[in-house]
């Protein structure tokens, strides 16, 4: 085989492979959501964050508009403090709802926004007051059961009464 | 007196494994001073990158037909296997996440990197050991040549410059299998398998790590390859023993590597 050949082949095998390179970058990771250039930062503190990740989606109406850029513990409100990229085409209100949800029942956790009805927006680096936190599964069992306990305590409390009368 | 006798044999048995280890300490810091000297004579092989373009054809060109096979039936096998698992859960949509995942983080790097060693690495420490043991590269430093520049250093940065294409064109191939698979056999949903999967890959995350994986192996697969082959017992035998050796050494090389990598890369605080 001559030369001119094996640049060909060498040729072909070096494009082909960057383009693997290409689909995997486009096709298989989304390029276009990376782009975090033009992006804002947001933050709110939540009571519990229960199992959210860094990276984990930004909803609004189901649309991601953009993704978790870090988590901290503020020492001293004892909170969350999560961060978020917001894509800079997407503008909230100063009054919008943060919360933690859940795709599907063992889906997972992602920060929801829903926008209020101020009129000023949401600058860069601003806070969303408005948050709710995560639903802790262990949390809402104690209360399920606190609230039959109490239940029960009142039925046959009432029962004495009606007794004693 | 049997106790002298018992001491004796005690002694030379140490003496052995002394020597065994510190053979072994011996000939990693020769390949690493080869590695060393090999990096600061490829001078050659980037001016005259003639040398390298040919070297790139032998292991990288020659490797695609049993890389992009090998890959598109890992994809396939991966889709059909994790259809299985994912079905059970009603997370069947999941199967391209599972698919681009596997394939981009861990097997197209490994499984490319472990083809590559016994299709091209073989191939390098043969053609060098035997080159020794024909007397070629003596030939060469007679003629003032240094046979590290014009024989080693060209096939060094030929394995470095495949061995990341060759992965990448693996994980493409996969993921191509797992859609042929998932998608136009099970019947998995198209949208569900490009879109979930688009969600779950991220850029820098999986991809560039991966991408850094496959060349990190790229490195030590042809450093082990050529350091073997320019070490070798110049006789038939020797040349055997070498490129059996390229093989077992380099693989457990990867798989080594693999490890610490994935701990580094994956293990944060955001792993997931």
């Amino acid at each position: 085989m001559n030369r001119s050949t094996i640049d060909l082949w060498v040729g072909i095998f070096v494009v082909a492979g960057i383009a693997a390179l290409l689909f995997l970058a486009l096709k298989v990771g989304n390029l276009a959501t990376f782009s975090t250039s033009q992006a804002y930062q947001v933050s709110a503190k939540f009571a519990n964050i229960g199992g959210l990740k860094v990276r984990a989606p930004v909803k609004s109406a189901g649309v991601v508009v953009g993704r978790i850029s870090d988590i901290r513990f503020d020492n001293e409100s004892y909170e969350a403090v999560v961060s978020m990229t917001i894509d800079q085409t997407y503008k909230f209100p100063r009054d919008t709802t943060a919360k933690i949800l859940t795709s599907g029942i063992l889906g997972e956790q992602y920060v929801g926004l829903e926008a209020g009805g101020d009129a000023r927006m949401l600058e860069a680096g601003g806070a969303l007051r408005l948050t709710q936190s995560a639903v802790v599964l262990e949390n809402l069992i104690s209360q399920f059961l606190f609230n039959k306990a109490a239940e029960g305590n009142e039925t046959s409390g009432n029962e004495k009464g009606n007794e004693k009368k | 007196m049997p106790t002298d006798q018992l001491r004796a044999d005690l002694r030379a048995r140490l003496e052995r494994l002394g020597s065994a280890v510190t053979g072994h300490v011996w000939r990693l810091g020769y390949a690493a001073r080869f590695l060393a000297y090999l990096l600061m004579h490829s001078g050659t092989a980037l001016r005259r990158f003639r040398l390298t373009v040919k070297e790139v054809y032998f292991a990288g060109v020659l490797s695609l037909i049993i890389i992009l096979v090998s890959g598109l039936f890992v994809g396939m096998v991966l889709a059909l296997q994790g259809y299985e698992t994912l079905q059970r859960f009603g997370a069947s949509e999941s199967l391209g996440v599972l698919v681009a995942l596997s394939l981009v983080r861990e097997l197209g790097p490994v499984v490319a990197g472990l083809l590559f060693a016994s299709r091209a690495g073989s191939a390098i420490t043969a053609e060098i050991g035997l080159m020794k043991a024909t007397e070629q590269l003596s030939a060469m430093e007679m003629m003032a040549v240094d046979p590290v520049a014009r024989v080693v250093a060209p096939r060094f940065w030929g394995g470095v410059i495949s061995m990341p294409l060759l992965a990448a064109l693996f994980s493409a191939m996969g993921i191509f299998g797992g859609y042929l698979v998932g998608v136009q056999l099970i019947g998995v949903d198209a949208g569900a398998f490009w879109s979930q999967m688009q969600a779950a890959v991220d850029l820098r995350h999986d991809i560039l790590n991966g991408v850094i994986k496959s060349v990190a192996f790229g490195v030590a697969v042809t450093w082990i390859a050529v350091f073997e082959g320019y070490d070798a017992v110049p006789t038939a035998e020797g040349v055997s023993r070498a490129t059996t050796r390229t093989v077992v050494m380099s693989s457990l090389a990867i798989l080594a590597l693999d490890f610490v990598l994935t701990a580094l890369m994956f293990t944060g605080g955001n792993a997931g």
